[in-house]
């Protein structure tokens, strides 16, 4: 059902944990769902320098934050925002379509982090002008 | 080599080096065709026969009372579509619980379409019926109770024997799926009131794909399969006579090891439920505390997820089950344990351990062990637990 890198990053994940006062913290999902990710986000200059995660979710959420983390890290900002869900899926190997959702849940975690940042910072942040942290992604569906 | 241990017998069970033994010679030198006149086909025929009665003894029952299928969840359709449409002039009312098999309440879902009015019964937290609300939602129009023996997911065993009581006062028939009780527990017909009982070889280390419907004499219901005339023409198709003789044979071991069997499990189940309790903060054990199967356990562990729990312990060669919704693929976690009230947060963090004759004291050490370990990793990956910490 999943592949090995999904196996690995769920058995070894990678960046767990929190990162005390973080330039910018986000969480989506929720408890009735079965998945939560939150994403802990330490920006110098624009880069993002650390990251770490927790996630509340199964095999293939813990490995989608994993990854998610792997594929921020030393990122501009704007780099950052270009990681989609097929992105992580792809970085793990593929997921399983019943799936798609835990990749989806990444990539809304990091948006929502670098929300929290913008609005920490009172800065703008081009192409996060209409992203809902709260918009549910826990459909099982058909996600790219 | 990573231990193994196996601990959802409540899915399957292996088979028994005696009930393989029994079952080989048909599927080579004794391959006849029950239907046969011939020597080899006569000795089908005897096999068939003599597994017919060890069926029907184990749950007091007469030979001539069991039909032969092609496992559980065709007994359960049998039993719900032949009263169905055997007795529709008498009424079109049917009464199951929530926490049924899919066997039970999709083939409720189908006579609903057809026409037919379903009440789904209440279950209270431990997952046992209200006798009260089961008398309220009889009608005129009712034809069929049918309310398992023993839920498969959290083991709570109905109170069967008043439920037959309840429905032979309004001249109903009760079935029963007894799948996960039959091996477990004592069943006799005659004494529990029970008109129909479906059951399946390969939860009591028998064969997959063979089971048994045990239709008391006299009741009115349609053919399962059009055909042959086998099983005297209520289920046609050629017998399968190793599947059938393995069922006797598991049926019968069953049986006759059913007080060690139960002691022993009882035993193990006490020990890891008292175990894991003692042990592991935030764990709930779901189902009733003493109305439950021998083997049965079923934990929720807060904070963590049903799926990445199973992962974890299929890492460490511990295999069970789990209801929560991801590892499932559907939105809800398990109908049953929705059904018993727990909060979709809890109902994704549930483990079900079932054991069986193979397991013993020292599994029972390794999966506390190893789920302490594990509960703690995945909880200190938990924001829900970060919460709760914070809180502390």
């Amino acid at each position: 059902m999943y592949s090995e890198k999904v196996m690995d990053h769920f058995s070894n994940p990678r960046n767990v944990g929190e990162i005390q006062n973080a330039d910018g913290v986000g969480e989506v999902g929720n408890a009735k769902c079965g998945d939560i990710m939150k994403m802990y986000l330490k920006i110098d200059d624009g880069i993002i320098t650390d990251v770490k995660f927790k996630t509340f979710g199964c095999g293939s959420a813990i490995a989608s934050s994993s990854m998610a983390t792997e594929l921020v890290k030393g990122k501009t900002i704007d780099e950052a925002l270009g990681i989609t869900n097929k992105a992580v899926a792809e970085a793990l190997d593929g997921l399983p379509p019943v799936k798609m959702h835990c990749s989806v849940l990444a990539e809304q975690a990091i948006k929502s982090a670098l929300l929290d940042y913008s609005k920490k910072n009172g800065i703008q942040i081009k192409g996060l002008e209409n992203f809902d942290p709260n918009e549910d992604a826990h459909d099982h569906g058909d996600h790219e | 080599m990573t231990r193994q241990i196996y601990m959802d017998n409540a899915a399957t069970t292996p088979i028994k080096k005696e009930v393989l033994d029994a079952m080989m010679p048909y599927f080579t030198e004794k391959f006849g065709n029950a239907s046969s006149v011939y020597r080899v086909g006569r000795e089908s025929k005897k096999a068939l026969d003599e597994s017919r009665e060890k069926v029907a003894k184990s749950i007091g029952a007469k030979p001539k009372e069991i039909y032969f299928t092609g496992g559980g969840s065709e007994a359960d359709n049998w039993a719900i579509k032949g009263v169905a449409f055997a007795n529709r002039n008498k009424g079109n009312h049917i009464i199951t619980s929530k926490i049924e098999h899919p066997a039970v309440l999709n083939t409720c879902e189908y006579l609903e379409k057809e026409g037919f009015e379903v009440t789904y019964l209440d279950v209270d937290e431990y997952g046992l019926i209200n006798l009260d609300e089961l008398k309220n939602s009889i009608k005129d129009e009712t034809i069929l109770i049918t309310i398992m023996f023993a839920n498969n997911e959290i083991g709570t065993i109905q109170p069967v024997k008043e439920i037959g009581e309840i429905a032979h006062q309004k001249g109903i028939y009760f079935h029963t799926d007894a799948v996960q009780a039959i091996g477990n527990v004592a069943i006799n017909v005659e004494e529990l009131n029970i008109d129909m009982l479906s059951l399946s070889a390969h939860k009591i280390y028998g064969p997959k794909g063979v089971g048994a419907l045990y239709i008391r004499q006299g009741v009115k219901v349609h053919p399962y399969m059009h055909g042959g005339a086998q099983e005297k023409s209520r289920r046609a198709g050629t017998e399968n006579i190793p599947g059938i003789v393995g069922l006797g044979k598991a049926i019968e071991l069953a049986t006759n090891n059913l007080e060690e069997h139960n002691s022993k499990l009882l035993k193990l189940r006490n020990k890891l439920i008292n175990d894991v309790m003692s042990k592991i903060d935030y764990v709930r054990l779901n189902g009733h505390p003493e109305k439950r199967l021998p083997g049965n356990v079923n934990f929720s562990f807060e904070f963590i997820e049903g799926e990445a729990l199973l992962l974890s312990l299929d890492m460490v060669g511990i295999a069970g089950s789990s209801g929560s919704a991801c590892s499932s693929g559907s939105l809800d976690p398990s109908h049953v344990l929705m059904a018993i009230g727990l909060p979709h947060e809890i109902a994704h963090g549930s483990l079900r351990l079932s054991l069986g004759d193979f397991n013993n004291e020292e599994d029972i050490d390794y999966v506390v062990e190893n789920l302490g370990i594990i509960v703690n990793r995945l909880r200190q990956m938990s924001p829900l637990y970060e919460k709760v910490r914070g809180n502390a």
